[in-house]
């Protein structure tokens, strides 16, 4: 089954809660933990792993052949996210803006645009005492998130069967990046913080979820800070409370030192059990 | 010679808009002609990505043979100016269009 942690504002908890619920899942059950974070991929830092294996990754981008060209620019023309541009006599490409969706290749009357790899990021697989990671890591620089989180998801896939749980750590925000990260997940938990802007982004995303059409629950983060405005609101729209993760210095200590707040702070694992039920209720797990 | 400015209106009295490729309008004064032309860059800098480049690329059709901006053209869209000739000074976001032409007259922009 697979799950996937998500939520608007970046800053909320998605890691922490990924990362505690992975690990603390993996005590009785086969667990894989997929950050798909790949701009920024920080589930490692929380976890004592060893790396089995990392791998290149590569996305697909057009090369301009200049002497097959006729200058049709049809290619221009068929690509949505401006990254051919013809000039004089040339076909110019901008592999950062380049989303490797082959219209322009293989509209090309003339084959003039042949498809080629570039390196985009890396995966990696790891492993703790408890349970199995797998992270893609965009390289510096790189602005399409999409492709690697995909070819994550794909790893994850062929080396994890029905019998393993798969906790999918989500970028933040509401975009494609997110959209990919949720859309073949069971249940997704969007997790938040009670205050104004924690409220604004929730919206966003509650948006999203919805309108990808996935069931999805909230977890609140640091609860007993700001206002009761997120509770009325999921109330208002019927909206499950999964949990509420105590506000406690005690797990920003455990987060700043690296370790899974679960293990010191008892209110968390609290709210982990809470998460937990709620899961096998659902037949999640 | 016929020099481009990105605007934030349609007229000498307009502010320069300081980004290039989200710019509201492009204005092409021809001195040889002394017309003022203007360009609405409506679509240009709505576009999710590639405004820049796609702003080098209407550059490049009018012919300009300078360009008066203010921050200058990105990464993407200096790729093409760069292989063209032209000229592009910088520096003139919180002048109007007007003083920034005489600006450019006087030798005062710097080249980006």
């Amino acid at each position: 089954m697979k799950i996937a942690i998500a939520s608007g504002k970046g800053g909320t908890g998605k890691t922490t809660l990924s990362t505690n619920l992975a690990t603390f899942l993996g005590e009785t059950k086969r667990v894989v933990l997929a950050d798909l974070d790949v701009e920024e991929p920080n589930s490692k830092l929380f976890i004592d792993a060893q790396i089995l294996k990392t791998h290149d990754t590569f996305k697909m981008i057009p090369r301009w052949v200049s002497q097959a060209c006729t200058q049709c620019a049809q290619c221009v023309e068929v690509c949505n996210y401006n990254a051919l541009i013809h000039i004089a006599n040339e076909i110019l490409v901008f592999p950062n803006l380049c989303h490797s969706c082959y219209a322009c290749s293989e509209l090309c009357p003339t084959q003039a645009l042949p498809m080629e790899p570039q390196k985009m990021g890396e995966l990696t697989h790891w492993r703790s005492d408890w349970i199995d990671g797998v992270e893609g890591r965009l390289n510096i620089g790189e602005e399409q998130a999409v492709s690697l989180i995909s070819q994550t998801k794909k790893y994850v896939e062929k080396y994890f069967g029905d019998d393993t749980v798969k906790i999918y750590d989500a970028p933040p925000g509401t975009s494609c990046p997110m959209v990919e990260a949720i859309k073949d997940v069971a249940f997704v938990i969007l997790i938040t913080e009670p205050t104004p802007f924690g409220l604004h982004d929730l919206k966003l995303a509650v948006e999203t979820v919805r309108a990808v059409g996935k069931a999805f629950g909230v977890v609140i983060n640091q609860h007993g800070i700001g206002n009761d405005a997120v509770l009325d609101y999921c109330r208002a729209e019927a909206i499950d409370i999964i949990a509420k993760i105590p506000h406690d210095r005690a797990v920003a200590m455990a987060y700043a030192r690296g370790e899974l707040a679960y293990r010191s702070v008892a209110g968390f694992k609290e709210a982990l059990r809470d998460v937990v039920a709620f899961c096998e209720a659902k037949g999640l797990l | 010679m016929k020099i481009a400015f990105t605007a934030q209106g349609t007229t000498w009295d307009c502010m320069i808009e300081a980004r290039f490729g989200r710019t509201d309008y492009l204005l092409l004064w021809d001195e040889e002609a002394q017309t003022l032309e203007s360009f609405d860059n409506n679509e240009g800098k709505n576009e999710a990505h590639g405004a820049g480049p796609k702003m080098a690329k209407v550059l490049l059709d009018l012919k300009a043979d300078v360009l008066i901006t203010g921050n200058g053209p990105g990464e993407n869209a200096n790729a093409i100016l760069g292989k063209s000739g032209v000229k592009m000074y910088v520096g003139a976001g919180d002048m109007r269009v007007k003083e920034a032409y005489e600006a450019y007259k006087a030798g005062k922009l710097p080249l980006f």
